[in-house]
């Protein structure tokens, strides 16, 4: 198979299914008597002036950054055929704790900053640590365990807002942890885009897109060039061959899990640190389960999953200008929703014609093709599940579930 | 627990609890139940908590369980088909708008059909995506469950904003009629002899008339009839000849179509089953509120799914999670300070789980289990009221403990999750 034809195939699936998500968002649009039109024409209107179109563009920027990172979160269980369905949970009580811990101390600059994102990430790494350890000692699914804990953590980030960790005054229409102190600010990019010679944004640009794209190399680099990546992906692949190679798959479990929660931890810091800098009742939710879908949509490769976070933040940002338009906002998650249910059935036709090309280009050589499918021969980048033939919804296969 | 644990080891070897409970295991979990529920009173009366069994709890755990076990019934169907159903929440989101809208307009009859063909359109999406495009099950499912909450969104905008009947963007107007209820005369209306039984306190005697008269008193008809569809799902499953190529393309989809069963339609039949049961369990769910609300599901999509794997994928065990979680969840509905009672019992559970584990010479897991259960303790002694909160996730951490403490020994269908295409298997 031809470089060409094979990039072919692999921009073939995305391609598709955002054509086809337009369509059928086309099709709601004009249902509700409104031109689609005229509605894609107001989503992707980025402003008049350059001033608003670089503010439209920092806005679009800043959604980026946690949705990056939230789709990083997901796409390393992913790897491994894990599905961490809490990162919601984990960024919220992650982020609750660490503006506490941050609101409490007074240090200089970059210390105070290492502390916040230290406890953030610790908190995360914990969280998501109880899923992987009742998943290898009692055999309890990873999809039930981690969405059950979302609600435990829900309930506890806002059992310590309103008790423990309450800054606000009582009666406060919106309650809120203690502001941190500005030491505890991460700093801003503005810098780079008036020096670049663009117009000054009124929003800051978080500086924590950097501390976003660095993580995002480093995801890549650890699963793709290390022995820890390669026993990841390879468990993920096919857990009794990667046994039989002598990893440990329990272990596996617990440290990928506590590697996803690590990363979810800082989900909720480029708001907390570059934005609000406290946590309160109307700080971002709904970031761990939009990383979900970033992260099917990005095929669970750290590049794919920046154009996914850079669409949907795209997105995000038309539901306000269309709220203007009067059309309803709620087109933007119907967009979003459809976009991942086709990309995934698209990556599976996609996965299916490069696997008949295959086995006629393997005929062809008169050798056996290369892929006898049991179905669980998904290429590492192909299935939007990784290695998800292995049966995802089910606990504990190693440990004799099936005794 | 004890019980439980014991007889996971029966299938080598008779413990001493097997032997005084008697052998069949059908006896062992009746005996288990029995046990659990002269816990419960003990735990009353020492406590002093009259909500732990008031016929009001069992009552709100009644309706409360009803959703959870038809979102459970309809994993079932799909997951004996061998389609993991992760989207039984976004389904459920579907049921509960569908009731909703069709509610307003044409009442309860309305409200039950719109919200199983609701429910019905999100499981042909699940089926065609899975089954037709062979999509990995859990991604499918999720995908499902993002696109529900928007899809209702969208259409409550586009419905309730500015209806003349009321309603919003996060709301419906109010159901036009409530379902028809019923409660036994003599026993639980009239002179209602089980509510003086009741509230004379006695020990087990009192708990047993507030659960019969929670049961019985103010029921709707439609409950009945859901609470029947369990027994009627493992008639349908276990003994027809439809349950039986249902489940085999759940336990070995290739074999199955080697003897001529269509396995693609059955798996098509198995998830718009799915769909429309989970879509029924939104229905209730607008009953107990008479209006629809976003968020009304809470997660009991997922909660359903957890009952299901608790239950070891069969109808029994299925019903005994959803009655389960309806009790934690009503019973943190009905009282605050009641949840804190509830510590004592895990405190007691705890520490038969730890004699347990020592007998056996497994001193980590009893270490575990005591200090758990030391602490369960304290909190009982030392708190006196949860604040919302915490009380607010009794179910869901019910739910993991119970998971946690009971999911050893399960069987899922063997092709569960696995996609089926015809010829490559």
């Amino acid at each position: 198979m031809s470089v060409v034809r094979r990039i072919g195939l692999a921009l073939l699936a995305p391609a598709l299914a955002i054509t086809v998500a337009l369509v059928i968002s086309a099709i709601v649009i004009a249902l509700i008597g409104e031109n689609p039109l005229d509605a894609f024409r107001v989503m992707t209107d980025l402003g008049d002036t350059p001033a608003q179109q670089v503010q439209s563009i920092v806005v679009i920027l800043n959604r980026f950054v946690p949705l990056f990172l939230a789709g990083l979160a997901v796409s390393v269980a992913f790897r491994m055929g894990l599905f961490n369905i809490g990162v919601e949970g984990q960024y919220r009580l992650a982020t609750i704790l660490a503006a506490a811990v941050g609101a409490a101390v007074v240090l200089p600059g970059p210390l105070h900053l290492l502390l916040i994102v230290v406890v953030a990430v610790a908190v995360g790494a914990l969280w998501a640590g109880i899923v992987g350890v009742l998943k290898v000692t009692r055999g309890v699914s990873e999809v039930i365990s981690s969405i059950m804990l979302n609600f435990v953590a829900l309930g506890l980030a806002s059992y310590l807002l309103t008790g423990p960790l309450r800054g606000s005054e009582e009666g406060a229409s919106v309650v809120t942890t203690t502001p941190i102190a500005e030491s505890g600010w991460f700093p801003d990019l503005n810098g780079l885009l008036t020096g670049l010679g663009l117009a000054e944004p009124r929003s800051d640009l978080y500086g924590f897109l950097v501390v976003a794209l660095i993580v995002g190399v480093l995801v890549a680099v650890l699963i793709k060039r290390t022995r820890f990546g390669f026993d990841l992906r390879a468990t993920g692949m096919s857990p009794s061959a990667a046994t039989a190679s002598g990893v440990d798959a329990r272990s596996m479990v617990v440290k990928t899990m506590l590697l996803s929660g690590a990363i979810a931890g800082l989900v909720g810091l480029p708001d907390l640190l570059g934005d609000t800098h406290q946590f309160g009742t109307e700080f971002t939710a709904g970031l761990g389960f939009l990383g979900i879908a970033v992260s099917l949509l990005g095929r669970n490769s750290p590049l794919g999953i920046a154009f996914a976070a850079l669409l949907f933040a795209f997105l995000d940002r038309a539901a306000l200008p269309l709220q203007f338009a009067d059309i309803p906002s709620s087109v933007v998650t119907i967009i979003q929703g459809t976009i991942v249910l086709a990309v995934v059935i698209a990556n599976e036709i996609a996965r299916r014609l490069a696997l008949r090309s295959a086995e006629r280009a393997g005929a062809s050589a008169a050798t056996p093709p290369p892929l006898s499918g049991a179905g669980g021969d998904t290429p590492p980048d192909d299935g939007p599940g990784g290695g998800d033939q292995d049966r995802t919804g089910q606990p504990g296969q190693p440990q004799g579930a099936q005794a | 627990m004890t019980t439980v644990e014991s007889s996971a080891t029966t299938g080598t070897r008779r413990g001493p609890l097997t032997a005084l409970l008697g052998g069949s295991r059908s006896r062992r979990i009746v005996w288990l139940l029995i046990g659990v529920f002269v816990l419960i009173s003990a735990v009353r009366v020492i406590s002093g908590e009259q909500e732990l069994t008031s016929s009001q709890t069992f009552s709100a755990a009644l309706l409360l369980a009803v959703p959870i076990a038809l979102a459970a019934l309809g994993g079932l169907f799909s997951e004996r088909a061998g389609v993991v159903n992760i989207g039984l929440e976004g389904m459920m989101i579907l049921g509960t708008w569908g009731a909703g809208w069709a509610g307003y307009q044409w009442g309860w009859g309305g409200a039950v059909l719109g919200g199983v063909a609701f429910g019905l359109a999100g499981g042909l999406l699940h089926a065609i995506a899975t089954v037709t495009f062979g999509v990995d099950h859990v991604v499918s499912g999720v995908a499902i469950n993002i696109l529900a909450a928007g899809i209702v969104r969208f259409l409550s905008e586009l419905f309730f904003i500015d209806n003349p009947a009321g309603g919003g963007a996060a709301q419906s107007p109010r159901l036009s009629s409530r379902p028809p209820e019923f409660s036994l005369p003599v026993l639980s209306s009239g002179p209602d002899l089980l509510g003086k039984i009741e509230a004379q306190h006695w020990f087990l005697i009192s708990d047993l008339a507030g659960l019969l008269r929670g049961l019985t008193s103010g029921v709707g008809v439609l409950t009945v009839v859901a609470v029947l569809m369990i027994p009627g799902a493992y008639l349908l499953l276990w003994r027809t000849a439809f349950g039986l190529r249902l489940r085999s393309c759940g336990e070995n989809p290739a074999a199955a179509d080697s003897l001529g069963v269509p396995v693609y339609r059955m798996k098509y039949v198995a998830v718009l089953i799915s769909g429309a049961l989970a879509g029924l369990g939104g229905v209730f769910l607008v009953f107990v509120a008479n209006i629809y609300r976003e968020g009304q599901t809470g997660g009991r999509g997922f909660i359903g799914l957890a009952a299901l794997i608790f239950g070891n994928w069969r109808p029994g065990g299925l019903a005994a999670g959803a009655g389960l979680f309806g009790y934690a969840d009503g019973l943190q509905l009905r009282s605050r300070t009641a949840v804190v009672a509830l510590l004592l019992l895990v405190a007691v559970l705890l520490a038969a789980l730890a004699v347990h584990q020592g007998m056996k010479r497994r001193f980590l897991q009893a270490a575990i289990a005591a200090v758990f259960g030391a602490g369960a303790l304290v909190g009982f002694i030392v708190i006196d009221e949860l604040p919302p909160g915490i009380v607010f996730f009794t179910p869901h951490l019910t739910t993991l403990l119970v998971l946690s403490l009971a999911s050893q020994r399960l069987r899922p269908p063997k092709a569960d999750g696995l996609v089926y295409r015809r010829g490559e298997n």
